[in-house]
């Protein structure tokens, strides 16, 4: 058996207290990602339904408008408008982080905790304006 | 090892290339419509109308579709490999995913069309 494979198949201390596990910023930055980018994906159906219906007509323009008067529409909007923001933002660090930026340990955690104080700013914003 | 048949892209830097070049599509799309709908408060269907009447408009409408087309399809499959370990349900499920992208691209279209 090769040396390598021998590392691989030995037996290891396993650790996995989810109590006590804490993902890094980054990390959480990362999954927020995906979640919020496959959300945006079932939000483009509800989103191009909406241009759909404001653009068929001058009454079912007015049908959507008052759609907005109820709750869950907009709670369900500002959802996807904070889902949005958030994967627009980190979206927009991992472009810096193409140019070679922000890929240390300490910027990396400080530019996603920015990405979250932006995005949850950009959240609040879109709450306002909905309500 | 995945191999790469159901991607967008023919190699991983095509993809890389692509998700960044439709990301950029997607920012100003969504930065120029989120602003007119905030400046032209309250929209009026005239306006709204308006708005999509024009050329610049419906290409700028059918591009943001095409980019999340192409965005969709490489983030899907990025997060179905990653998660998805059953390569049957993984093929179903991005299949699902690329024709629901396509379903609205072709919708897109058929509105901005009419207008």
């Amino acid at each position: 058996m090769e040396q390598s494979e021998q590392n691989v198949k030995k037996q290891r201390p396993v650790h996995l207290d989810l109590q006590t596990i804490r993902f890094p910023a980054t990390a959480i930055a990362s999954i927020l990602h995906r979640v919020s980018g496959v959300i945006m994906l079932f939000a483009v159906g509800i989103l191009i339904w909406l241009l759909s219906e404001s653009l068929a007509s001058a009454e079912s323009f007015a049908g959507i408008q008052s759609l907005f008067d109820n709750f869950i529409v907009k709670f369900v909007v500002w959802g996807i408008l904070t889902a949005l923001g958030y994967h627009l933002v980190v979206g927009l660090r991992h472009l810096v982080m193409d140019t070679g930026r922000w890929e240390e340990l300490d910027s990396g955690n400080a530019s996603a905790k920015v990405a979250f104080v932006i995005a949850a700013a950009l959240s609040i914003i879109a709450g306002i304006w909905v309500w | 090892m995945v191999t790469n048949a159901a991607s967008l892209g023919r190699s991983g830097v095509h993809d890389f290339i692509l998700i960044r070049a439709s990301a950029v599509i997607l920012t100003c799309y969504t930065i120029f419509l989120v602003g007119f709908i905030a400046a032209s408060s309250p929209l009026t269907y005239d306006v709204w109308h308006g708005l999509f009447s024009t050329l610049p408009m419906k290409v700028f409408t059918l591009l943001a579709l095409v980019a999340i087309l192409v965005h969709a399809w490489i983030g899907i499959w990025q997060v179905l490999t990653d998660y998805v370990k059953c390569v049957s349900l993984r093929g179903v499920l991005q299949f699902v995913f690329v024709v629901a992208a396509f379903s609205y691209m072709a919708a897109g279209i058929v509105i901005v069309w009419g207008v």
